[in-house]
């Protein structure tokens, strides 16, 4: 069983500005928690306090109830796996794993039966007896990771361990990592700055930025309910559009925004908070954005680039009122440049976020038809 | 076209300036070892003529081996060089350990004392030495010898080893602390394996001078047990009479160890190398 808790982590490197400015996040046992965030936003610094490689400037660290400021790593019961691999270049495969071991002191049978049985499980069990560098990136990878199990830790902490992989091996690898945490049952704390990675392998996704956390929650979530704009942008490809406007009605049941072109939206979010005249920005996904007249909210404009991706095209569209918006079509469609195109969206389908980015609670997320085309 | 015959002149320049310095480099050891091989008259007709059946002589061998303390002379430098080789490869590493990883008050200093070590000429502060040698009582020991040669070697190597240190990726030593393992053995069992070829490349640059120093031994350990190979040579080199085919002799006989040595390094040198970088 494992359980870490944060409370109020500050980092701090010249004891004025802070990196980290208070970070409070519970971690439950067997849960895959992701931070994700832009570069610079802490997460490495955060990973790297809870691995004990990075002093806590302030607030407590707790992992089982017990206070771990001051451990050193080796004590923390954790197991990093780094970006770079880190393997020991000298030392064959089943030596990198048993040298952490042997330091503890484990014995003989004990360390051959845990690198054993982690090489099993990452099919690694042919590559024992060779070096680091005659491995491929991928099996590196497997190495630190397989060092990462045989050290049976509370723990797990990966630090953008697919940055250094080709796009394949990195799906397949993400794919690999999420059995592993299912099949080990492990509590994994994990870095990235990619939302993909994010999005398919966390339990719970926080959202970094500035050293704070902007939003912690599942996928679906931070998805569905963004806390604010930063998260509506950061999470989902492509980014979010994102319209000005001014609030005309707000209700509980719901609000008008007059666009910056004159046009009326009708969203579905509460709007007990705002009044008539608010200056508001108004959120819609692509995929939200309907190429037909399905939705209540309709749009018109021209397309200025196709992106194809095959089963679907990114169609970059000029609004009548001057907008520009990213909406997502069928990829069947033959689209040209410069034809115009109609849309429409569901009024549930919008975010609304008011002037300091914080987002109105949507009424009715999820559930929304996608594009028929 | 163009391009590829220009950049074959640009090689054979750089190949030609290479095998000049070659020679010249070479030239003097070529010139000691063939006439060491020669009997006296020989040396002094024609200095520069290969050994042949008429001037064939091992007689500087022959006397050189004669005399009582040859080996011993041999034994000192041996001693000498490897004991100060050893120390200063030791305790070089662990101060370029400590000062390009733990960053501590007055490390800087301490590094720029270091550099100050390479820029000054241990021999200019040789009346000082003699004087701490005497008071020491430490005069015609090899221990004085060593002393002075690791407080030589130190600071090159020092600059060199951190040089290589710095370029270690820092995962690697986060790795081995997230591993538990004392500072102690990320030295030994995780730096140290991998800066071998830098090691070897310290060795070979401090080796060499330790081995032909004359100044030293000269001044501090003159004595008869204590001289070493490069200061015994001097005996056949009198102020009226030099017994050339012995002082030739001896001096080919005393490049052989330290091509053995060199040999042993620079087969390290080249497998760091070849070896491939660190990922």
């Amino acid at each position: 069983m494992s359980h870490v808790s944060l409370k109020n982590l500050k980092k701090s490197y010249d004891g004025k500005t802070d990196v980290l400015a208070g970070i409070n996040l519970e971690i439950e046992d067997g849960e895959f928690v992701v931070l994700v965030g832009p570069s610079g936003c802490g997460k490495s610094t955060l990973l790297r306090m809870l691995s004990g490689l990075e002093e806590i400037s302030g607030g407590d660290l707790e992992i089982d109830h017990a206070r771990v400021n001051e451990l050193p790593p080796a004590q923390r019961g954790i197991a990093m796996v780094f970006q770079s691999y880190a393997l020991y270049p000298h030392m064959n495969v089943y030596k990198n794993m048993a040298f952490g071991l042997k330091i503890q002191g484990a014995g003989k049978d004990e360390i051959d039966r845990r690198i054993r049985h982690a090489a099993g499980i990452l099919k690694i069990d042919h590559l024992l007896t060779r070096l680091p560098r005659e491995l491929s990136g991928g099996q590196r990878q497997r190495v630190a990771i397989g060092r990462a199990i045989v050290r049976e830790p509370k723990l797990f902490l990966f630090d953008e361990p697919l940055s250094n992989l080709d796009a394949a091996l990195r799906v397949q690898t993400r794919l690999e990592i999420a059995k592993l945490h299912r099949d080990l049952n492990a509590t994994i704390v994990y870095v990235t700055h990619d939302q993909v990675e994010a999005m398919t392998l966390g339990d719970k996704i926080v959202v970094m930025h500035d050293g704070h956390i902007q939003q912690a929650g599942t996928p679906l979530e931070l998805y569905q309910r963004p806390a604010n704009l930063f998260v509506a942008t950061f999470i989902g490809s492509p980014k979010m559009n994102l319209l000005e406007g001014v609030v005309t009605n707000a209700s509980a049941s719901g609000m008008t925004v007059t666009l910056a072109g004159g046009q009326v939206l009708s969203t579905e979010v509460d709007g007990t908070r705002a009044a008539a005249g608010d200056r508001v920005t108004v959120g819609i996904r692509a995929e939200h954005l309907w190429e037909n007249q399905d939705g209540s909210e309709r749009f018109a404009g021209t397309v200025n680039l196709v992106e194809h991706l095959g089963e679907a095209n990114y169609l970059y569209v000029t609004l009548t009122t001057g907008h520009d918006v990213v909406v997502r079509g069928h990829g069947d469609r033959e689209v040209g440049l410069g034809d115009a195109i109609r849309m429409s969206a569901p009024s549930a389908a919008f975010h609304v976020f008011d002037r300091d980015g914080v987002a109105f609670t949507r009424l009715k997320p999820g559930n929304l038809r996608s594009s028929k085309g | 076209m163009q391009q590829k015959v220009t950049r074959y002149a640009g090689a054979t320049f750089t190949q030609v300036i290479l095998a000049g310095y070659t020679v010249l480099a070479l030239f003097p050891i070529v010139l000691i070892v063939i006439n060491a091989f020669k009997n006296r008259a020989a040396i002094f007709d024609s200095p520069l003529a290969l050994p042949n059946s008429e001037s064939w002589s091992l007689i500087g061998f022959e006397k050189a081996m004669k005399n009582a303390h040859f080996f011993s002379f041999f034994g000192n430098s041996a001693i000498v060089t490897v004991t100060s080789l050893a120390l200063i490869l030791f305790f070089g590493a662990m101060a370029a350990w400590a000062l390009s990883e733990y960053k501590f008050r007055g490390s800087r200093w301490l590094m720029a004392f270091f550099a100050f070590g390479i820029m000054v000429p241990i021999r200019l502060g040789t009346v000082s030495i003699l004087k701490i040698m005497v008071s020491l009582d430490l005069v015609n020991t090899l221990t004085a010898l060593v002393l002075v040669y690791v407080a030589q070697g130190l600071p090159l190597a020092i600059m060199i080893l951190s040089e290589f240190m710095q370029q270690i990726p820092k995962e690697l030593k986060e790795a081995a602390r997230c591993d538990g393992v004392g500072e102690f053995k990320i030295f030994f069992q995780v730096i140290l394996p991998l800066i071998r070829p830098a090691v070897a490349t310290v060795a070979v640059f401090t080796m060499v001078p330790i081995w032909n120093d004359l100044w030293f031994p000269l001044i501090l350990a003159p004595g008869e047990e204590t001289q070493t190979i490069t200061l015994g040579v001097q005996q056949f080199i009198g102020q009226y009479a030099t017994d050339w085919n012995a002082v030739l002799a001896s001096l080919s006989l005393a490049v052989l160890p330290v091509l053995v040595l060199y040999m042993f390094f620079s087969r390290q040198l080249i497998r760091g190398i070849t070896a491939g970088a660190v990922k």
